[in-house]
């Protein structure tokens, strides 16, 4: 029998502390399997950030390094300025990029830098118990929201992909899901295809990634995919932003 | 042409999540009434027969718990993303 | 070589680059914003990287990253932009990666003004940053030394794995003197096999400061003590002038502030006072046992600083209470001359005008 599907190689075998149902686990196996499939492994350098995925590199079978809370973008920038050859990500939640570090991706999407932002969108800070993100839902009930998000209060929840596109400088930036296998598929090609661009040293690449967080949503993991299907697809549309224009990247499809 | 696919899945990775056998097109999988080695009911094969080797139960799984394999790789082989 | 007259901030700069400092990230503010123009300029010549970044924070997580990927990586800022930086000083100390901070101190608190300070000795000396660590800092007070103290500064950052910090002024920051670049030899250092470098033929490595098991955060702590004991058996730098006899008063006073209280010591030797001065050149480690060798051949000890009084614990905690410890200072970009300062000591010793 051949094996059509199994643990990338960039996955150490270890067992994630993540919730039953996170799609990390999902993500982390995405991420994993690009880099193997582009051959990337062995320069490949990730950034892990503050929040559910702090021990990100326990997971991941190469280089890694963890960055303070919001900070990736810039700790991306220092290596990949220092070392152009790495091929290097950061891991990103919607605190950690999009409230305290959204100096720092805004500034590393504007001057081009060419590493890759995976962004996991899952509406809430998961590692802290539940509170309040910039990504919360209107009336999302959280920990510091417990009457629901009030827009007229905090303002509207933030859509970073669009935000990002509208700098002049040229990038990837796509919005994918992975509630279901549809758009897991789908994402995948995403990865891929920004992977590929930062392999070829094309430009600035983005992929946001809708999430579901059972634990804090208080919802049961197939619960919390209808959940994001009926609540964040129709806020968040999954598509591509921009693509950089007349790009040399080969076809990654 | 039917083919022969096996879907293993590692019990005690599994947290119960549920999301392989919900999404599962043909019944393959179902939840067990025993608990693994960490307390959760754990997906288990059902009918393995029925396995089209979609692989929608390993893309969904977040804890690489289950691995899946065909006969005639020649004909079955599928890249992730076809 | 022959010299050649500079400005601090270029000189800094200058031999930042010749002593392998090639991964610059800075951020303007003023007095020293010099030394990121010049780079910007020199760097490329020299196939180096130099980046303007957004912010004084985003810097210091640049460093943590590049230091992290085996880069000799630098920066320079001043007093405000430093506090920022406090948090990935932190990470940088915790996570055991070199580098090198140049902060050329303008007075604060706050916002404060332009103008040389040493109000940031604490900061420097005494953390700066959370949690349990240090900085080896170093303080020159001449652009001359400063151009001396770069190289040796990127060899202790590279060494001890460890952030170091270079603390002008304004005055050493702006000013020109004659310097000129020496070659300088240190023993081999090991290789950074630790780096996040691609992990071609090894293990992974990770870069990281998170130790949720306290045995393993109380193991990290002793070792950076460690490393700490070491600086202290190691790298302590003074300078003595006039030492070398009983003295009324030791002086204890660096950077441009040193200077100022040679020339008062000329001062008080034509009246007969005698004086000395103890110049520290690293502030950590402190010349502890230095200073209280000097102290009993002196009278009394006196701290002079650009600040309200900071240096002077250090003194304080290496004399004890066997000798009388006085401080004098002047703040806000306010440079003590050498006339105030032969006044001060003359006060304590009760001499009338």
């Amino acid at each position: 029998m051949k094996v059509i599907f199994k643990r990338p190689e960039s996955l150490t075998t270890t067992p994630t502390h993540y919730c039953p149902g996170c799609t990390h686990g999902i993500i982390h196996r995405l991420i994993a399997e690009v880099i193997d499939e582009l051959n990337l492994r062995e320069r490949a350098v990730g950034i892990a950030p503050v929040g559910c995925s702090v021990l990100a590199f326990n997971y991941f079978n190469f280089d890694f390094q963890q960055a303070a809370h919001g900070r990736a973008p810039a700790v991306a920038t220092g290596i990949k300025r220092a070392r152009p050859d790495l091929i290097v990500f950061t891991y990103q939640g919607d605190g950690d990029l999009a409230s305290i570090g959204m100096s720092e991706i805004i500034h590393a999407a504007n001057r081009g830098e060419k590493f890759t932002v995976v962004f996991i969108n899952n509406a809430i800070y998961g590692m802290t118990g539940g509170q309040m993100a910039p990504t919360t839902m209107p009336g999302q009930v959280t920990t510091t929201s417990p009457r629901g998000r009030d827009v007229n209060d905090v303002g509207y929840p933030i859509r970073m992909c669009e935000l990002l596109a509208s700098l002049r400088t040229p990038g990837f930036v796509e919005r994918v899901t992975v509630h279901n296998p549809k758009g897991v598929t789908n994402a995948r090609r995403a990865l891929k295809q920004a992977f590929t661009y930062q392999k070829d040293n094309v430009c600035f690449t983005f992929v946001e990634f809708l999430s579901t967080c059972p634990t804090n949503w208080g919802l049961s993991p197939i619960q919390a995919t209808k959940w994001l299907e009926e609540n964040m697809l129709p806020y968040y549309p999954v598509k591509n932003f921009k693509t950089p224009a007349g790009a040399e990247a080969k076809d990654a499809g | 042409m039917a083919k022969k696919a096996k879907v293993t899945i590692e019990k005690n990775r599994c947290k119960g999540c549920e999301l392989c056998v919900n999404y599962c097109p043909k019944q393959v999988l179902a939840m067990s009434k025993e608990i693994n080695d960490k307390g959760y009911f754990f997906a288990q094969v059902v009918n393995q027969d029925a396995c089209i080797a979609c692989r929608f139960c390993g893309m969904m799984c977040p804890d690489c718990a289950i691995e899946i394999a065909v006969e005639e790789p020649s004909v079955q082989e599928v890249k992730g993303d076809g | 070589m022959a010299k050649i007259l500079m400005k601090g901030n270029e000189a800094i700069a200058e031999s930042a680059i010749r002593a392998g400092g090639l991964c610059y990230f800075g951020y303007p503010i003023t007095p020293q914003s010099e030394i990121a123009e010049y780079l910007a300029h020199r760097m490329p010549e020299v196939g180096g990287v130099f980046l303007q970044i957004e912010s004084e924070v985003a810097v210091a997580n640049c460093l943590y990253g590049a230091a992290g990927a085996g880069a000799r990586a630098w920066t320079s800022s001043s007093s405000p932009g430093i506090s920022l930086m406090m948090e990935g000083v932190s990470y940088i100390a915790a996570s055991e990666l070199p580098c090198v901070i140049v902060n050329i101190v303008r007075c604060g608190p706050g916002l404060g003004g332009i103008l040389p300070s040493q109000g940031d000795y604490f900061q420097a000396v005494k953390g700066g940053g959370h949690g349990d660590y240090r900085c080896l800092v170093l303080a020159p007070s001449s652009v001359q030394e400063a151009v001396d103290l770069m190289p040796l500064a990127f060899d202790r950052a590279d060494r001890y794995r460890n952030p170091v910090i270079v603390v002008g002024d304004g005055m050493i920051g702006q000013m020109m003197e004659p310097v000129e670049f020496k070659e300088q030899e240190f023993p081999p250092l090991p290789s950074k096999d630790w780096a996040t470098t691609g992990c071609k033929g090894r293990k992974p490595n990770v870069i990281n400061s998170l130790y949720l098991d306290p045995v393993m955060e109380e193991k990290l702590n002793f070792k950076l003590a460690g490393k700490y004991e070491q600086m202290k058996g190691k790298e302590v730098r003074f300078e003595e002038y006039r030492t070398d006899r009983d003295t009324d008063c030791l002086l204890v006073a660096y950077g441009t502030t040193a200077r100022v209280c040679k020339t008062a010591i000329q001062r008080l030797d034509e009246e007969k006072i005698r004086v000395g001065l103890l110049r520290p050149i690293t502030l950590f480690p402190f010349p502890e046992d230095k200073v209280f060798e000097l102290s009993k051949r002196a009278g009394f000890v006196m701290s002079v600083e650009m600040s309200t009084g900071q240096m002077v614990e250090d003194v304080r905690l290496s004399i004890g209470r066997t000798k009388p410890v006085y401080f004098f200072g002047r703040a806000g970009g306010m440079v003590p001359s050498p006339e105030e300062v032969v006044e001060v000591v003359k006060s304590h010793i009760g001499v009338k005008k």
